[in-house]
């Protein structure tokens, strides 16, 4: 230290100054986000439960964590990036685009898929480069970037399978070498005892902790809600926000590639038409569980339940022997409820007191 | 109440030694000339005040050494190496701290989080480290108290506290993370006299550990209390330089309200 230094000692801070005091519990359970998808979730739950007779079985049980998996899975991915103030349009037709990627160049030259598998790992990751580099460079909404990528893959998706194999969907992939380990890994059934579930709902846990624990406790996260939150004012405190969300398209290219070698393994053959409208899908799952439109706020958790809403009505509707096509109505009406009740428990959350 | 300046102050600094150099720095915002053939200097244990009307540049002049714009012309010495930030990091690892004028806070976090806000403390130095959540609150507590902000909790969204406690927590993150340099952009524009009592006894305490400060200000009074070296700017154009033991406070705020303009304004306005 330098000998012109002069500080003055330091006076002792008032024990308990006047005004302070913890936030009451409740105002703090109400600043999660994910409360609202919660309550909404076992809302819907007892919904079904008392008008769907087998809805109440754990078989039915295992078939709705199923299909919430599907979902959830790229939901977490997509949940961040709307956190980080951005947006994925081509997430849906993506994992087509790995699931395809990887048959056909495994099948078309008889390699051991593994080598499919590993080479659309490396696709699906350039795609989500391209559309994060693309967004933070051009400064173009990144709503706009992914619509193009979507048009672009899904028109990319169709023509080369076509082109390739004379079809719209791939051949059986399920005698090429490493098929099994692959099945093992991405679509077989554990049983837990008292329920056997698909491998995807374990999957889909992990990917939920994994995305909690990042949003919550560590740096990258911190960045991550920043950068959506107001993105020049991380910037200028050294946040590296380009960075963080290239990143996050990336996240969700892997996980969308997950999921993607879910439908190779699970179905062995992949239709090239598969995917679009997923990926409103994922947003509406992210939204749900508390996730702003506009950026910085969100849940990793809420976005799984937000999933879990989307398993339990899309078969519970049919556990209950109702018309399926009511089910995207009944999406559209959650999803307007959920930002309503999100928007209504952002105010309170964020209003002074 | 100023312990933390001379705690995180950079032991190497001595009065005197140039810390930021500007010659004939100039940046344009595509057509708009916003500076041009700007001279600063920043010496280690002073404060240099940079005074001028709206929009008359001082912003820009600070973004440079910041790291949010890079300058267009002109040479921009750090610790008398030649430089151009590319980023707000480059300039923070130089141990250049900045409080901006309107980039304060991201409103739905955490008061503590946004006080770590890009040097968060992390239980350990390697990669998946996670973050030191307990210290970071403790730490970002002391200090608000220190500068005598009251917050309910230190865990609620920053949004939640008035403009100037959001505007103290980035002065208070600035002067804990600023080891070298503490660049101060108005301040003191929207705090109370307490706040700003707090601010301008942060400035000296800064000096006088040995910090070279920028401060920006329309406030003569507040400048001549604390600077040093006092600069007018004028539609990016620097019209008065001059050392402390050069100029009076009358001629401060003369110059500052333009003189001339100002006895016409006077003239113009007399009942
Ligand atoms: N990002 C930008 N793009 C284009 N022009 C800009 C930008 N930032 C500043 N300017 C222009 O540069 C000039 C100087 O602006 P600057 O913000 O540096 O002024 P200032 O002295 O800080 O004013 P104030 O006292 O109002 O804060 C203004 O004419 C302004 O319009
Ligand atoms: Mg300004």
């Amino acid at each position: 230290m330098s000998s012109s230094v002069v500080a003055k000692p330091p006076t002792a801070p008032a024990a308990a100054p006047p005004g302070r005091a913890e936030r009451s519990l409740i105002s703090r359970v109400l600043g999660r986000p994910e409360v609202g998808a919660l309550v909404a979730a076992i809302v819907i739950f007892g919904f079904f439960y008392a008008v769907a007779p087998p809805f109440r079985t754990l078989p039915a049980l295992a078939t709705v964590l199923y299909a919430s998996s599907t979902i959830g899975i790229v939901a977490v991915g997509v949940a961040l990036l709307m956190i980080g103030g951005e947006f994925d349009l081509s997430a849906g037709v993506a994992v087509t685009t790995a699931a395809l990627s990887a048959a056909m160049l495994s099948y078309q030259l008889s390699l051991n898929i593994w080598v499919g598998v590993i080479v659309s790992l490396a696709i699906a990751l350039a795609i989500g480069f391209v559309n994060g580099y693309l967004v933070v460079r051009t400064g173009i909404p990144s709503f706009l970037i992914t619509l193009s990528t979507f048009f672009i893959l899904q028109g990319v998706n169709l023509g080369v399978t076509k082109l390739i194999t004379g079809t719209v969907a791939t051949p059986n992939a399920s005698r090429l070498d490493g098929f099994d380990a692959g099945r093992a890994i991405f679509a077989s059934d554990i049983p837990l005892g008292f329920i056997t579930v698909k491998v995807t709902v374990l999957w889909w846990l992990a990917f939920v902790a994994i995305g909690t624990w990042i949003l919550l406790r560590s740096r990258t996260g911190n960045w991550v809600t920043a950068s959506g939150g107001n993105a020049a004012s991380a910037r200028a405190v050294g946040v590296p926000v380009r960075k963080v969300k290239i990143g996050l398209f990336m996240g969700v290219a892997f996980l969308g590639w997950f999921l993607g070698m879910h439908l190779l393994f699970n179905f062995s053959t992949v239709q090239a038409g598969l995917g679009v409208g997923n990926e409103f899908i994922y947003i509406i799952a992210s939204v749900v569980g508390g996730a702003l439109l506009t950026g910085g706020y969100g849940s990793a958790v809420g976005s799984a339940l937000g999933a879990f809403i989307f398993g339990m009505t899309n078969q519970g509707i049919v556990f209950a022997g109702w018309d399926p096509n009511w089910f995207r109505a009944f999406l559209g009406l959650m999803l307007l409820l959920a930002v309503m009740v999100n928007l209504y428990i952002k105010n309170y959350a964020a209003g002074r007191r | 109440m100023t312990d933390t300046i001379a705690e995180h102050a950079d032991p190497g600094l001595a009065k005197g030694v140039p810390l930021v150099e500007m010659e004939g720095v100039g940046k344009s915002y595509g057509a708009i000339r916003a500076l041009e053939g700007v001279n600063l200097t920043v010496n280690a244990g002073e404060v240099a005040c940079v005074l001028g009307d709206n929009g008359a540049g001082k912003s820009t002049l600070i973004k440079i050494i910041s790291g949010l714009h890079g300058h267009t012309e002109g040479v921009l010495k750090v610790d008398g190496q030649e430089r151009k930030f590319g980023s707000p990091r480059e300039s923070l690892d130089a141990g250049i701290a900045t409080v901006y004028q309107d980039l304060a806070v991201v409103g739905l976090m955490e008061v503590w989080r946004n006080f770590f806000l890009g040097s968060e403390i992390r239980k350990g130095k390697y990669p998946l480290a996670p973050l030191d959540i307990k210290a970071m609150r403790e730490i970002a507590d002391a200090e608000l108290q220190k500068m005598g902000i009251v917050v309910k909790d230190i865990n609620q969204p920053i949004g939640t506290l008035s403009g100037g406690q959001r505007q103290c927590v980035a002065i208070a993150r600035a002067v804990y993370f600023g080891a070298r340099v503490l660049i101060l952009d108005e301040p003191t524009a929207a705090l109370g006299v307490k706040q700003s009592g707090v601010v301008l006894k942060y400035t000296a305490a800064a000096r006088d550990a040995g910090l070279g400060v920028v401060f920006i200000t329309h406030n003569p009074h507040h400048a001549y209390l604390v600077g040093d070296h006092f600069i007018i700017l004028k539609l990016g154009r620097r019209v008065l330089d001059k050392k402390r033991s050069e100029v009076t406070l009358e001629e401060l705020t003369g110059e500052m309200a333009g003189g001339q303009e100002l006895a016409e304004l006077s003239h113009e306005l007399k009942r």
